[in-house]
C-alpha cells in the first residue's frame, strides 16, 4: 500500500471514540499528538490522559485495529508522556459533545460552568473524582441531577 | 558512589513511594465509608500506580533494562526504597487520609522542583505526576479539615491519626548521599530543602482543620535508604506479589 496522506490518517482517526467517553473521538480528546511516516512505517504518536488510566492500552489497541482495518500494515504507536496531556487540547466540537452527553466540558476556573442537563449555573461539587480519572462528580441544584464534570488539568 | 548508581536510588525511592501507598490505598477499594470516598480512593490509587510506571519504567532502564513489573514483583523487602510513611496500615479512615495528606504535601512540593530536574526524563514525569497530585492534595487537604473540624469523634480520631505519623514525617527531608549528588548533578533538590515550605502548608492546613502538630522532631528512618523497614511491608508484599511468587512468570 502507498503512503496514504496524512491528512487522511487524521480523519480516519478522528472516527475511533474514547472507550470510556465512547461520544468524542481520540483526536478531539486531543491525545493524538503526532501522525507520520518514517520511510514505509507509519508511526502515531498518543499520549496519556492520566497515568494511571486503564483506558490506554485499550485506546492504543483501537487505534491500531482501526488503522488496519483501512489497509495500513505496518504501524507502530509510540507513547509519550511530554509534553504532559492538557484538556486545553480538546477541540471544540469534543467540547460540545461532552456536553451534549451530559458531561461538562473542563473551565479554567475549575468547576462547570453550567449544568449540562438543564443549564442552571446553580452547581455544587459532590466529589474531587469521579467515574473515570479524568472526571469529578457535581450536581445541579436547580434540576438535582448530577453529571460529571471533565477536569481541567 | 557513582552518579548512575546514585540516580538508579532516587528513581526507586520516587517509584517505590508511589507504588506501595498506590497499593495501601488500593486496599479501600470496595471497603470506603460511602461510594464517593471509594471512588476517590481508587481514583487515587490508579494515579500512583500509573506514576510507578513511569518511575519504575525508568529505574529498570537504568538497571540493566528490567521493566517496572520486574522491580515491583521481584523484589523482596530489603530492597525497597519507600519512606517508611508510606507502608504504615490504613487503620481507620481518618488515619489513612492524614497519611494521604502528609504525602501529598511532601509530594507536590518535590514535583514542583522536580518539573525543573536537568535530566528531560525526570522534569517530563513530574510534569505529569504533579497535575495529578494538585488533586490528592486538594482533595486530602478538604477532607482533613472536614474531620478535623468536624464532630468529636472525628476530631479526636485525626488528631490520633496525626500523632501516630508525626514521627513518619521527618524522613521525607533526610539527605545523604544519593541526594547529594543529585543535587549536585542539578537532577534533584536536596530533600532538607523542601520542609520550610512542606511546615507552612501543613501548618496552615491543620490549624483550619483546629488540629495539634506534635511537639517533638523525632524521626523514625530507614525506609528511604533500605536499611530496615517497618514489619508492615513484608506482610502488603506477600499480598502485591503473591501471584507472581505462586505462579513466577505468569502473564496476562
Amino acid at each position: 500500500m502507498n503512503r496514504v496522506p496524512t491528512d487522511q490518517i487524521w480523519e480516519w482517526l478522528d472516527a475511533v471514540p474514547d472507550p470510556e467517553i465512547p461520544v468524542i473521538s481520540v483526536v478531539d480528546l486531543g491525545i493524538v499528538r503526532d501522525v507520520r511516516w518514517d520511510a514505509e512505517i507509519l508511526k502515531v504518536t498518543v499520549t496519556p490522559t492520566y497515568s494511571g488510566c486503564p483506558a490506554t492500552s485499550v485506546i492504543n489497541m483501537d487505534i491500531e485495529t482501526a488503522l488496519r482495518d483501512h489497509g495500513i500494515k505496518d504501524l507502530k504507536i509510540e507513547t509519550t508522556i511530554a509534553p504532559a496531556w492538557t484538556t486545553d487540547w480538546l477541540s471544540d466540537k469534543g467540547r460540545a459533545q461532552l456536553e451534549e452527553y451530559g458531561i461538562a466540558p473542563p473551565q479554567p476556573a475549575g468547576g462547570p460552568e453550567r449544568c449540562p442537563h438543564c443549564g442552571s449555573k446553580a452547581v455544587e461539587k459532590v466529589s474531587q473524582f469521579g467515574s473515570t480519572p479524568c472526571k469529578a462528580h457535581w450536581r445541579c441544584t436547580d434540576c438535582l441531577e448530577p453529571f460529571d464534570y471533565f477536569k481541567c488539568i | 558512589m557513582s552518579r548512575d548508581e546514585a540516580f538508579l536510588q532516587f528513581l526507586l525511592r520516587m517509584g517505590d513511594n508511589t507504588l506501595i501507598l498506590g497499593h495501601r490505598v488500593s486496599e479501600w477499594c470496595g471497603h470506603a465509608p460511602v461510594l464517593e470516598e471509594d471512588i476517590a480512593l481508587a481514583n487515587t490509587a490508579l494515579d500512583l500506580i500509573g506514576q510507578t510506571q513511569m518511575w519504575l519504567g525508568l529505574a529498570g532502564d537504568m538497571d540493566g533494562g528490567k521493566s517496572a513489573d520486574d522491580l515491583a514483583f521481584l523484589r523482596d523487602v530489603w530492597d525497597f526504597r519507600n519512606v517508611l510513611l508510606v507502608e504504615v496500615p490504613n487503620e481507620d479512615f481518618g488515619r489513612t487520609l492524614m497519611r494521604q495528606f502528609l504525602f501529598d504535601a511532601w509530594h507536590s512540593i518535590m514535583l514542583g522542583r522536580l518539573i525543573k530536574s536537568s535530566d528531560e526524563r525526570v522534569a517530563g514525569i513530574a510534569a505529569k505526576a504533579s497535575k495529578e497530585v494538585a488533586y490528592h492534595l486538594e482533595r486530602s487537604s478538604d477532607t482533613v479539615v472536614g474531620l478535623g473540624d468536624g464532630t468529636t469523634e472525628s476530631h479526636d480520631r485525626m488528631q490520633a491519626a496525626l500523632d501516630y505519623l508525626w514521627p513518619y514525617v521527618g524522613e521525607m527531608f533526610a539527605s545523604d548521599d544519593v541526594d547529594a549528588e543529585m543535587a549536585a548533578a542539578g537532577i534533584a533538590p536536596n530533600p532538607n530543602d523542601l520542609r520550610d515550605e512542606y511546615d507552612a502548608l501543613v501548618q496552615r492546613v491543620l490549624a483550619d482543620a483546629t488540629l495539634t502538630i506534635p511537639d517533638s522532631a523525632f524521626a523514625y528512618k530507614g525506609g528511604r535508604t533500605g536499611q530496615m523497614h517497618t514489619e508492615h511491608l513484608g506482610h502488603l508484599l506477600t499480598q502485591m506479589q503473591w501471584l507472581q511468587r505462586a505462579y513466577p512468570g505468569a502473564s496476562w
